[in-house]
């Protein structure tokens, strides 16, 4: 498997009027072509912030990227310029984000806004790049497509609109889809209508996908890997088998043992996390998790612990193994 | 390695299943009934005198009754009608018709002095933590305006007394009453609404997605939150949610409803291990399972297309459109909620 | 009840920073704005020379006529020259500013209980009583407020007598004038407070009130109405400016407040025959007027934006 893109400590910060707001403070990950890799973590911890800064979307006066590398075929994105990244943008890396509406451009038609796309990237003439937007319209399932192609955004639900976002993003066939929490603010039913759809795309063109949430029940679904990430640190990294087998980080057995679930039979309360996430606005001195963590010691308060392999494809950062304690 | 405080020191709490039927003694009057309850919406178009166009169907006739110290979900996904139906059995909208009765108090019935009366029987918690308080009132104001409008307590200074007993009853620090709303996180906000809600002492609370805007880590703080009062006040729960698994987690019995309609009720572990109309078994199917394994054993019932509109809602049974065994006589008659099963009803003509 | 106080002493107190009112985080962003500090300095020195020398400068003085003493340009006895009586300008300047402002004060009064009553009415209530308030708040608004305020000032300003208040006594004809900026200015505001009740009262904390059982004036007056603070706080400010400057429009043309009362308005149409010959008749008083109405406007906009709830601190 090739990896397709490398990042390699990335920190990202906000330079605001309250302070400076540390989002995102050393991050490393790989993803390789035609993998599926979930990032999870409650809001604020920094998830969407990193895949911002990876494609230069981050407005850079409040916004820095203080160090760290994102490493895309050879090439570091966070060095290239803007002309550079809009090629890549859409062609080689496409984002889908949470809500369709504001995604999408009220005023132009749903063919206007797809075939912009292939005309740039692709530079296809209008009537070519028209008949590609119907076919992407029928793969990303809208009944009745020909017409629907000249309506425009309000006119389709959020499902629907949630469809056309897939379809922009697919027309230029990226090796990369990156959804920022695209389902969160749909129906349980639409959700798995387009978690389905992302499933097939992904099968039918082998596109790596980098899917963000915060929910561990899409997670378990959807992805081969995941990332837990807290506080703008990653915290674990494992298969997705692995990580509900043997979740090993205490914030992601925290936040498992958070969860209700619909399949099985209630047998105890939930077990909730004391307290709230930490304020971004304070420099991170030692593990993010402490002030909530059953476990913290003195060495937690100190000193940050970096991600160190505890198994096949299975990294944790924590001074800590929960693992080797319970034996 | 140190061990902080534990986070608990009561027992987990084993809720005790409802009693079945059989196990009464003697009939038990339900604390809240609700009766063929409606709510239209009209459209309306002009400029002075305003002509109306159609109606939105946002409720369309539910009944249902829930015990003291019961809590029922609500469940249902968007446009269902769930929150309209949640406020209108407050009062908090007009009914359009059908009728809602909280002990014995009934909604329609009641003139304005009345309705006081009716008001501190029955509270409402709302979803959103940043929109439910008046960012210009300090939490002091906020929670102790039903002490005021009720006139509970005779004098300013007691009522400051219970407000800070109050939000430490919801785990709130009481040194905090003379601060505003923004200045807290959104799980404390929703806290603070669960202490405006207690302040008139209800005997029935209406939780309108209560936990649905906060993080995960949160949710379960408050819905734990929500059992404990349950059980230290005696308090009955309508839960109005779209969380299926939050719902599995904390009620007793649960409703289903789709277009304005209830299609399904049963006791809670009957309604997710057997699921009778095509609907809830869609629904059920399509709720993520954070168990890798299972997810990927499962069998996915995807629904087609979007869900109507309760403008124009389909003829016959509602859900015929996108049902997967729906026949012809669906699309003509509306199936009844039928008893099928001792305490569970279905709405469904294939059902038997 | 363990878990829920085990929660608030396990964290640390998260609230760390002090509390900082709503009134407090206004301040702070307003301090953000050269221009509306500005605003606001130069605005208080013109308050204070509209009525501090009132303490050493009588009305008499300003009033006394000496013909021998006219159209003097401006001198060490008369720092801002005499007019075609004789009197003296500066004095003059300190008296017409006091009427002016007031006339802007209490004309901008006037328009924020009108605007904001008929606002709140018409956006809580809705129905039949929104359209009616609102066909004739827009009837209202198409009748030119300067042709209103001419023809209205003909027609009463002349049989109302002379009134006495604070110590000084007035044509009658402010009174006049007050009542009709004020009475034609609040169509602009009460669309604006009409529109923050129409999106206000959707919100979920007043169906909060409703669901408590508040009654319906305390929703109003105690929920929505501060909450709508801001447009009507820099609406206001601007309506003093506005109140000024057409004050100066009326009085210029002969049909404001009659004499021997001042205003900068009539005192810069007593210069309507002199605009070269004699220009300290005109300058000083359009000086007064201009630097007023511009450190109002300055102030407004500070105030707008250092309300604005959308901004990120609040």
């Amino acid at each position: 498997m090739n990896t397709l893109l490398e990042v390699s400590d990335l920190r990202t910060q906000f330079h605001t009027p309250e302070g400076n707001v540390f989002a995102v403070n050393g991050i490393s990950f790989n993803i390789n072509e035609g993998e599926t890799l979930a990032v999870v973590g409650e809001s604020g911890c920094g998830k969407s912030v990193t895949m911002m800064s990876i494609l230069g979307l981050i407005p850079i006066p409040p916004g820095e990227i203080v160090s760290g590398a994102a490493v895309y075929r050879g090439r570091d994105l966070l060095k290239m310029s803007e002309h550079e990244l809009q090629r890549v943008r859409g062609k080689e890396i496409a984002m889908v984000f949470q809500d369709p509406m504001t995604s999408l451009n009220p005023v132009l038609t749903v063919q206007r806004q797809i075939t912009e796309s292939l005309r740039t990237h692709m530079g296809m003439d209008a009537p070519i790049a028209s008949r590609r937007a119907l076919e992407l319209l029928d793969l990303v399932g809208i009944p009745d497509a020909a017409r629907r192609l000249n309506e425009y955004p309000h006119q389709f639900s959020g499902g629907m609109r949630q469809r056309v976002m897939i379809a922009m993003a697919l027309a230029c066939q990226p090796s990369l889809l990156i959804a920022d929490e695209p389902t969160t603010a749909l129906d349980v039913t639409i959700q798995a209508q387009i978690i389905e759809l992302a499933m097939r795309m992904r099968d039918q063109l082998g596109m790596a996908m980098i899917w963000i949430t915060h929910d561990l029940g899409v997670v378990a679904g959807l992805a081969e890997r995941v990332i837990v990430m807290y506080a703008g640190f990653i915290v674990e990294e494992a298969g997705v088998d692995d990580l509900y087998d043997d979740p090993r980080h205490p914030y992601t057995l925290a936040l498992l043992g958070a969860l209700p679930r619909a399949d099985r039979r209630r047998h105890q309360r939930l077990k909730s996390i004391p307290g709230a996430p930490p304020s971004l606005l304070v420099q991170p001195r030692g593990c993010p998790f402490a002030p909530r963590c059953e476990l913290a010691a003195d060495k937690c308060w100190a000193e940050s612990p970096s991600l160190r392999p505890v198994g096949a494809g299975h990294r944790l950062a924590c001074w800590f193994d929960v693992k080797e304690m319970a034996s | 390695m140190t061990q902080t405080v534990s986070k608990t020191s009561i027992e987990p709490v084993v809720r005790p299943a409802p009693l079945a039927p059989h196990e009464l003694v003697g009939p038990i009057e339900p604390l809240v009934r609700v009766s063929a309850l409606k709510k239209y919406f009209p459209m309306t178009r002009g400029l002075i005198f305003q002509r109306v166009t159609g109606q939105v169907r946002a409720v369309d006739g539910i009944s249902f009754t829930i015990l003291r110290g019961e809590t029922l979900g609500l469940v249902g996904e968007s446009g269902c009608g769930k929150t309209t139906a949640g406020r209108t059995m407050l009062g908090l909208y007009r009914p359009t018709s059908g009728s809602a009765s909280v002990d014995g108090l009934d909604l329609q019935a009641l003139h304005n002095s009345q309705l006081l009366h009716f008001r501190r029987k029955a509270q409402m918690i709302f979803q959103d933590p940043y929109a439910s308080l008046n960012p210009r009132w300090t939490v002091n104001a906020i929670v102790g305006e039903p002490l005021r409008v009720h006139n509970l307590f005779k004098t300013e200074r007691q009522r400051a007394e219970r407000v800070k007993e109050l939000l430490e009853l919801v785990g709130l620090n009481a040194r905090h009453v003379n601060r505003f709303p923004h200045e807290f996180s959104g799980g404390q906000r929703q806290r603070i609404g669960v202490a405006r809600a207690l302040a008139s002492e209800p005997l029935f609370i209406v939780c309108d997605e209560p936990i649905s805007a906060l993080d995960v880590s949160i949710q379960a703080q408050v819905v734990n939150l929500l059992e404990d009062l349950q059980d230290r006040l005696g308090l009955t729960y309508l839960f109005i949610a779209h969380d299926l698994s939050m719902v599995r987690h904390i009620c007793d019995r649960v409703a289903v409803m789709y277009l304005g309609l209830i299609v399904e009720t049963s006791g809670r572990d009957e309604l997710y291990e057997s699921p009778l109309h095509p609907y809830t078994q869609a629904l059920l199917s399509a709720v993520p399972i954070p168990d890798p394994k299972k997810d990927r054993a499962r069998r996915r019932i995807t629904l087609q297309g979007d869900v109507p509109s309760p403008l124009n809602p389909p003829s016959g049974c509602r859900f015929h459109t996108r049902c997967p065994i729906a026949r012809s006589h669906c699309a003509e008659q509306v199936p009844e909620l039928r008893e099928v099963m001792s305490g569970h009803y279905v709405a469904c003509h294939e059902v038997k | 009840m363990d878990s829920a106080t085990s929660v608030a002493r396990l964290v640390p107190d998260e609230l760390e920073a002090p509390p900082l009112s709503l009134r407090e985080l206004v301040w702070r962003r307003f301090r953000r704005h050269k221009m509306a500090i500005f605003g606001l300095v130069m605005l208080v020195a013109l308050l204070a020379y509209a009525f501090v020398p009132s303490f050493f400068i009588s009305e008499d003085y300003a009033n006394h006529t000496d013909t021998s003493l006219r159209l003097h340009a401006p001198s060490a006895d008369h720092p801002f020259g005499t007019d075609t009586v004789g009197r003296d300008i500066l004095a003059r300047t300190i008296y017409g500013g006091q009427i002016s402002i007031i006339i802007g004060l209490t004309a901008a009064i006037l328009e924020v209980l009108a605007g904001v009553l008929i606002g709140a009415m018409a956006g809580y209530y809705g129905g039949l009583l929104d359209s009616l308030l609102m066909r004739f708040t827009e009837a209202m608004l198409n009748i030119p407020q300067i042709f209103l305020l001419i023809v209205m000032a003909k027609f009463f300003a002349s049989g109302i007598p002379n009134i006495e208040f604070l110590g000084r006594e007035y044509s009658g004809s402010v009174v006049v004038i007050v009542l009709i900026i004020g009475l034609t200015s609040w169509p602009y505001l009460a669309r604006i407070v009409r529109a923050e009740f129409l999106s206000l009262k959707e919100r979920e904390f007043v169906l909060a009130a409703r669901a408590t059982g508040t009654p319906t004036r305390q929703i109003i007056f105690g929920h929505i109405l501060p909450n709508c603070i801001a447009p009507i706080v820099v609406t206001a400010t601007l309506g003093v400016a506005n109140a000024i400057t057409l004050e100066a429009y009326i009085s210029f043309l002969g049909m404001g407040v009659r004499a021997p009362t001042a205003t900068w308005g009539n005192m810069l149409e007593n210069a309507n025959n002199y605009i070269e010959s004699a220009a300290w008749l005109w300058f000083f008083p359009g000086l007064l007027i201009v630097l007023t109405v511009l450190s109002i406007n300055f102030l407004g906009d500070g105030l707008r934006d250092a309300l604005d709830p959308r901004s990120r601190t609040l």
